[in-house]
């Protein structure tokens, strides 16, 4: 199969605006006349949704939660990155532009990081139209601060809350367009599969997960703005819900599943506490704009109190290191070098594994006061001392890295549809922008850039290319497709049911998770990516012959909902494993052991793989095959990355 | 390790919007004190998963005290002991050794029970519908630092945009009333140079809605702004009324 990104050729700082030129526009009066599903309210889907409705499209929005409010961008803390310059510290689109290539280690799309670069900045200015609170200084203009890895002030960010504060001026566009009609709004409904006729996305089959009632809602196209699959681990800083199934449904359907091994692990969450844990909670990174981070340098100081460590005996690992970054270096370098001390036994977590660092403000308040250190992270302070019993403003926090963002997701082109015709996939649920590591702060930028300023185009082209086609064949509710559609669902959802079963879908879900977590986490090897290969196959047989789930499905019934869900995880946690062993380079967040450099660094191989991996489902049972998207690098030059 | 403690858990059980409900009890030998709330409730449910009976149905995502999707009314207080607090953030070494628990889901005409400790909250999201923006589409809408806006006036924004709609001050209010949340939002946007042109026509019909929905009036208990995990303050209600006494003036006089 060959995969073409459809990206217009030519100057890349015209590319977005020549490319709009090019599309094809539907007419006003039309509008009404196509249908849009949007699956997921997060950013990207309420933005999607929100702004199709504007244009006057029919639209349908899905959410799983109880409110299209509280999908899970909502819990993002630290900032949206845009290039507005208004710091006049020397940034610019090109400069977020270069660093988010060069951050995302060279495997993204250049064309596709430019327009996000491009489009950030209207992203900003929607937002404040909107009445997103953004932080100001005094004299009334927005604030902005440095943020992971960045050398200039380009972070917008409301408190340590930007992430609800984007959602919600997302979720009041989209409420808006609800109050209108314009759009229908259907919370807890999850979409259960993908209705496919003559190879076109025309549908969604769902279930409404009060009544346990199985839906079938056709369209003209559906938009999967669905999220990542962090959750494949169990325990990652994601949303309890938050699933890969309808991407992974998608997958099953022809839609091919983009370098799922690139995971981000997020250097700055707080440590596992017990074998009840049922997630993990993350501190904003902005933290490391104030906070150092240690641990002793001996390995016998990890039982003493951290007061009683002296200035002599601590190791400020990532400024000794990096001098030049110090505590600001990417996440994956921040991440892996905590990973590294731990696994020398200088880790001061709870035992036995110790796994944790010290985040230390002592400097920071010393030098800037408690009232500014509270000013800038003070929800973030309370909601460690909420769970910890420890007090961040006394003694220093501690934390280490957990699975947070999943860079991979549905191979998607320039117009961000899938390689199925009126197929859209936006947000973390797309591979696109953000190639083998995320930039801090470019999450929110990406899902608000694909929903308010690339769909709403990408798709009117769309519609307005394939609309006589789809007129021809119009797909009602009892078409042959959407009936098998449904039957499928229908068909697991009753496997489930029947099984007699012993163990509750989580026991198998926490399983699936350590062996992502040992064999597919933070530093992989061939070996270790072997076995993750041969024994997750098991364990998906004996979750299918051993889950138990109690009650009906035509009611609410969370344990049917999450046994589907895990179900997925199971081949999506393999594919994983497959993708990282065909990677045999180390980029960013993908580490594999034996690609390092002398100093540890990842050391990719840009001969070799300098490509998007694209996988192919072939059946089940089957090996999934592999196909290649070469990238090209016109503007940013290939380095290694320094961080020294 | 961590320590543990003994409780008795006595949980609200409803299996549908209209069957009857009623408590029950969990004895609970060793709950980690370092679990959340709703990690000893998952403890529950996986032995009831085990043994073949329905676990107990709750709602809950980020559990980070963000997405407002948990909730339930521990020992008569919405979100439990703790103030500013959700219930997924609360820590079991907030109960003492051999505690008596009693669990039940927020009871208010507009949250109908789905099933045990789940509600249907959508009323809220009718509230919002019905004016809890500002009407603008996507575009150009000019450079974001166009207009000032002073750190207070933006700071007090922030304040009452920080509202999870979790529901806590309608389940603590005596009369059910979701005035501190309409308010909340009505604050948010209506102090905000961008919210002025639709602050009035906003509070009226945020608040028309909330009638509607079946949500009672505001009599000044003030128990909601108690019970609110985000310390969203009772002012914002004053101010809201504020508002909606004067577009109903204006209505009546233009
Ligand atoms: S689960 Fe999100 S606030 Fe409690």
């Amino acid at each position: 199969m060959e995969l073409h990104s459809n990206a217009p050729t030519g100057p890349i700082e015209t590319a977005w605006d020549r490319h709009r030129f090019e599309m094809k526009l539907v007419n006003p009066a039309n509008k009404r006349k196509f249908t849009v599903i949007v699956v997921g309210t997060g950013l990207a889907g309420a933005s999607a949704a929100a702004t199709m409705g504007e244009l006057g499209y029919n639209v349908k929005a899905f959410c799983f939660q109880d409110s299209a409010r509280r999908a899970h961008s909502i819990a993002a803390q630290g900032g949206i990155n845009a290039a507005k310059n208004y710091q006049g510290d020397g940034d610019s689109i090109y400069r977020l532009f270069y660093d988010t290539v060069k951050g995302g280690d060279f495997r993204s799309r250049e064309r596709n990081v430019y327009r996000l670069a491009q489009v950030s900045v209207s992203i900003i200015d929607q937002a404040v139209a909107q009445g997103v609170p953004f932080a100001r200084e005094y004299g009334g203009l927005l604030a902005n601060r440095s943020f992971g890895g960045a050398q200039v002030s380009r972070t917008f960010y409301a408190r340590g809350q930007t992430g609800q504060q984007l959602l919600l001026g997302a979720y009041q566009a989209l409420a808006r367009q609800v109050g209108l009609g314009q759009v229908e709004l259907h919370e807890r409904t999850e979409m259960l599969e993908l209705i496919l006729v003559d190879g076109r996305a025309r549908g969604v089959i769902t279930r409404n997960l009060k009544t346990g009632q199985i839906d079938t809602h056709t369209a003209d196209a559906v938009v999967l703005a669905t999220g990542g699959y962090g959750n494949v681990y169990f325990l990652s800083t994601n949303a309890k819900g938050s699933n890969g199934s309808a991407a992974w449904r998608a997958h099953r359907k022809g839609a091919l599943f983009a370098n799922p091994c690139y995971t981000q692990i997020h250097p700055t969450c707080l440590p596992v506490h017990g074998e009840g844990q049922s997630k993990l909670t993350l501190m904003s990174e902005s933290l490391r704009n104030d906070g150092r981070v240690w641990v002793p340098k001996n390995a016998a100081d990890v039982t003493k109190r951290p007061q009683d460590i002296p200035e002599a005996d601590r190791d400020y690992y990532l400024e000794r290191k990096y001098p030049a970054f110090g505590n600001l270096v990417p996440r994956d370098i921040a991440a892996r070098n905590a990973k590294d001390v731990c696994d020398e036994g200088r880790g001061v977590g709870y035992p036995p594994e110790r796994e944790a660092v010290y985040l230390d403000f002592a400097d920071a308040i010393n030098r800037l006061g408690q009232h500014t250190i509270e000013e800038r992270y003070g929800n973030l302070f309370e909601m460690y001392e909420r769970i910890t019993d420890e007090d961040p403003y006394k003694t220093p926090m501690k934390i280490y890295p957990a699975v947070h963002y999943t860079m991979g997701g549905l191979w998607v082109d320039y117009n961000l549809q899938s390689n199925i015709p009126g197929l859209f996939v936006a947000g973390e649920a797309n591979f696109s922008d953000h190639g083998a590591n995320r930039l801090g702060a470019s999450a929110l930028m990406q899902g608000l850039a694909d929903g308010y300023f690339v769909l709403p185009y990408t798709i009117g082209n769309y519609l307005a290319r394939a609309g006589r086609d789809l007129a021809k064949t119009p797909v009602a509710e009892d078409h042959a497709d959407a009936r098998s559609a449904k039957a499928e669902a229908e068909g697991r959802l009753k496997a489930f049911l029947d099984n007699p079963g012993s163990h509750g879908p989580d026991h198998f879900h926490r399983r699936l998770g350590k062996l992502m977590w040992e064999y597919v986490g933070m530093a992989r090897d061939k070996a270790g990516l072997q076995k993750a290969i041969e024994e997750i196959p098991k364990l998906r047989e004996e979750f299918h012959a051993k889950v138990r789930v109690p009650g009906s499905g035509a009611s609410f019934n969370q344990t049917l909902e999450k046994a589907n869900r895990v179900a997925d995880f199971m081949e999506l946690g393999e594919l994983m494993a497959r993708d990282a062993l065909a990677r045999e380079e180390s980029a960013g967040g993908h580490f594999r052991v034996e690609y390092q450099t002398e100093e540890g660094e990842a050391r990719r191989n840009d001969d070799d793989f300098a490509h998007v991996a694209a996988w192919e489902w072939t059946g089940k049972g089957n090996t999934p095959t592999r196909h290649v998207e070469d990238l090209d690098f016109e503007y940013v030059k290939l380095s290694q990355r320094s961080y020294k | 390790m961590s320590q543990t403690i003994k409780l008795t858990l006595n949980i609200w059980r409803q299996a549908g919007p209209n069957a009857s409900g009623q408590f029950q009890k969990f004895h609970r030998d060793a709950v980690s004190k370092d679990a959340s709330f709703l990690e000893a409730l998952d403890e529950i449910n996986e032995e009831l998963i085990q043994k073949g009976e329905e676990p107990i149905a709750f709602d809950h995502d980020c559990r980070e005290g963000i997405c407002g999707m948990c909730g339930m009314v521990i020992n008569g207080m919405p979100h439990g002991p703790r103030t500013l607090t959700t219930t997924c953030q609360l820590h079991m070494r907030e109960f003492k050794d051999g505690a008596e628990v009693w669990v039940e889901p927020w009871r208010a005409t507009a949250f109908p029970v789905i099933k045990d400790l789940a509600v249907d909250r959508s009323a809220f999201d009718q509230i919002i519908q019905a004016g809890g923006y500002i009407s603008i589409n996507t575009g150009s809408p000019g450079d974001a630092n166009e207009i000032p806006i002073p750190k207070a006036v933006a700071d007090l924004s922030m304040d009452a945009a920080t509202c999870i709609g979790c529901g806590a001050c309608v389940a603590a209010c005596p009369n059910a009333s979701a005035m501190l949340f309409t308010s909340a939002k009505a604050t948010h946007l209506g102090v905000l140079p961008q919210g002025q042109a639709e602050r009035l026509s906003r509070a009226r019909a945020m608040v028309e809605t909330m009638e509607t929905a079946g949500f009672g009036g505001c009599t000044n208990h003030g128990e909601c702004e108690a019970a609110c995990p985000k310390g969203i303050s009772v002012d914002y209600i004053a101010r809201l009324n504020r508002d909606y006494l004067k577009a109903v003036v204006v209505s009546q006089t233009t």
